[in-house]
């Protein structure tokens, strides 16, 4: 794929696009079809669509396996960190009501940080799945050597 | 204020220890998290079975939408019950784990191990304590899931074989129950458990509530390795690092037997499950050939981790005996025997732990003139093995006592006999290690090893000790497995 220079040119156009796309079905996921999962889901095939055709150590580079790591473990705290949130705030657990003066605007915010914990882990764990898959025989071929 | 919040405190404080680990990453913080937050559900567990035991069912509303609409957690003494037995057993493992895991998982997998405890113990007490039907479907994932990558994480190759053995048997029990759910949702229009009871009656008793039925049964049943559906168990007990066969073989199957007794008994209903068909007389059947089949492979294996595998699946059988009676007596022996069992056979594999760890291996020609060379541990296993026999003085007398009691108040005299035999090959099969550990010389090529390391043999001993205090007192075991007996049997009113 090296020196496919149309792939290449055309994957550096697509790309921030999907990612645009991605946040689109993210924050439009509260009037219509879309939200967290579907988000993720867009944000990770981006990167995947990049490791396609950049090798995967550049998609490394890019989005560390550390940071894929963290960002798995950060989306489920930040979702049950909403619903910890509704319980201080003197509601119960993932009570949105509570958290803000108007009960509607407290069930918006609520939403938005949950779905926002979703994509984030939902997106980790397609890249890591792809990591897996990806880099198997490279890494088994690094720890022969 | 927080007392309201017990339900659901429980289940949350695992699910946030699981991904705080995965963000420490380093294996000693990990496991302080692991171990804070197992206490943690312990102290919370224990206040909820005082509250639910004095004031009745607890229903706190997820999100505060009113259920039957939103997500229920419903906690009446029966689930409160086995969450503190889930969760007593978690505290006796967390603090085994540090030596346990650092001789059998490699380090740079430590954390992930505590995150998939962590995740696995929430989804255990999420089972237990929610009253909606998929919600409970999604637990029973989380906590199958992260059993199988327990497993997996096992020293020997085999391990990685045993979990997919168990992950085919546990998807097709979970397949199954989400089937029968879906039958009963079209039925009743609901996935609320209490609802779902209140309107299940007034169905009468057409085929697609005999079909939902057997969907959940078989489902349920594959979890818990009744037999003949066991045979994913004794590999995945043999091959998982010791201190998960300890977890697994206290909870992992107590938790689906009691989502068994909350279907059968609080959903569906004695009328519909016993009383209008042949339920009570295929579970009882089956009972008494887990007695005693498994007993007999139990006596046979040349590896002591899978013989006490074998003798869980044996075990299993007086608990679903205990169910198959169907009455409240039959049903505390159930939960008694649950209780004490999850005991013996957590501390008896924690103490085998130790042992694998000095001896580096569980094959039973190893454990020769154990008896001088590891005297505390090998006593303790002994002691675990009176147990599991049901010698009085012993948690297992017990619930056994119990069981043949409510077998005679059915008029079940001969259920009497079957427990007695059945002891019988437990005896043997114990007595198979107390003849090699005590009667045969040790081999003279055998490193000189001395006791297991304290951080070990502690938590073993604590729990070997347990298993003794509740044989000689029964007081708090059997009135709180009365109390759960009578709430299953009551229903949710």
């Amino acid at each position: 794929m090296k020196l496919d220079i149309i792939l290449r040119v055309l994957a550096k156009l697509l790309i921030p696009f999907a990612v645009m796309f991605a946040s689109y079905v993210q924050f439009h996921g509260d009037f219509g079809p879309g939200g967290g999962f579907q988000a993720g889901v867009i944000i990770a095939a981006a990167v995947i669509f990049y490791a396609l055709i950049y090798g995967l150590p550049s998609a490394r580079q890019v989005v560390p396996d550390a940071l894929v790591e963290a960002m798995i473990a950060v989306g489920v705290l930040l979702y049950a960190g909403v619903g910890i949130a509704g319980l201080l705030l003197g509601g119960n657990y993932l009570d949105y009501f509570v958290l803000a003066h108007d009960p509607v605007h407290g069930q918006h915010r609520g939403i938005f940080w949950v779905e926002a914990g979703v994509a984030i882990t939902v997106s980790a764990v397609m890249l890591k799945i792809f990591y897996v898959f990806a880099g198997r025989r490279r890494d088994a071929s690094e720890e022969a050597s | 204020m927080l007392n309201s919040h017990l339900p659901i405190l429980l289940v949350v404080v695992p699910l946030l220890a699981a991904p705080l680990i995965v963000l420490l990453r380093r294996s000693l913080p990990s496991w302080i998290v692991a171990t804070a937050a197992s206490v943690a559900t312990l102290a919370i567990a224990l206040p909820l079975l005082q509250q639910a035991v004095s004031e009745g069912v607890i229903s706190y509303a997820i999100g505060n939408w009113p259920p039957p609409l939103g997500i229920e957690y419903r906690v009446d003494a029966a689930n409160a019950f086995v969450a503190v037995i889930v969760s007593l057993i978690g505290v006796f493992v967390m603090p085994y784990c540090r030596r346990g895991v650092a001789a059998e998982v490699r380090s740079e997998e430590h954390y992930l191990f505590y995150a998939m405890m962590m995740l696995c113990l929430s989804g255990l007490l999420g089972i237990l304590l929610t009253g909606d039907a998929f919600n409970l479907f999604v637990f029973l994932e989380i906590s199958s899931l992260a059993t199988y990558v327990l497993i997996a994480m096992g020293r020997d190759r085999r391990a990685l074989v045993a979990s997919y053995q168990y992950l085919l048997m546990g998807t097709i029990g979970a397949t199954l129950y989400v089937i029968g759910i879906g039958l009963l949702y079209l039925q009743t229009g609901t996935l609320n458990l209490a609802d779902m009871a209140a309107r299940l009656p007034a169905m009468g008793d057409p085929r697609a509530t005999l079909a939902a039925l057997a969907f959940i049964t078989v489902g349920i049943s594959l979890k818990i390795a009744l037999f003949p559906l066991h045979l994913w168990l004794p590999n995945a007990y043999a091959y998982s690092p010791s201190a998960v066969s300890a977890f697994l073989a206290a909870t992992a199957t107590k938790v689906s037997i009691y989502v068994l007794m909350r279907y059968f008994f609080t959903i569906f209903g004695e009328t519909v499950v016993f009383d209008a068909r042949y339920t009570g007389v295929i579970l009882l059947a089956l009972s008494l050939a887990a007695m005693f089949v498994p007993a007999v492979v139990a006596i046979f294996q040349t590896d002591l981790k899978r013989l006490l595998a074998y003798s869980s699946v044996s075990q299993i059988g007086y608990i679903t005996l205990g169910i198959s009676l169907h009455s409240v007596g039959g049903l505390t022996a159930a939960l008694a025997h649950l209780f004490n069992h999850a005991l013996t056979k957590g501390g008896m594999f924690l103490v085998l732990g130790g042992i694998v760890l000095r001896l580096g291996g569980s094959a039973l020609d190893r454990m020769a003139g154990l008896g001088r060379t590891m005297p505390i541990a090998a006593f303790a296993f002994v002691i675990g093995g009176l147990s599991l026999i049901g010698i009085p003085g012993t948690a297992g007398f017990v619930s056994k006592w119990y069981l043949v009691t409510a077998a005679m108040a059915e008029g079940q005299w001969w259920l009497a006999g079957a427990v007695m035999l059945s002891s019988l090959l437990a005896v043997i099969y114990v007595w198979r290690f107390v003849e090699i550990a005590y009667f045969r010389e040790p081999p003279d090529d055998h490193p000189p090893s001395g006791e297991a390391p304290l951080s070990l043999l502690v938590p073993a001993l604590l729990m070997i000790a347990a298993c003794v205090w509740f044989g000689l007192d029964a007081s708090w075991s059997g009135s709180m497995a009365r109390a759960a007996a009578e709430a299953l049997a009551g229903g949710w009113k």
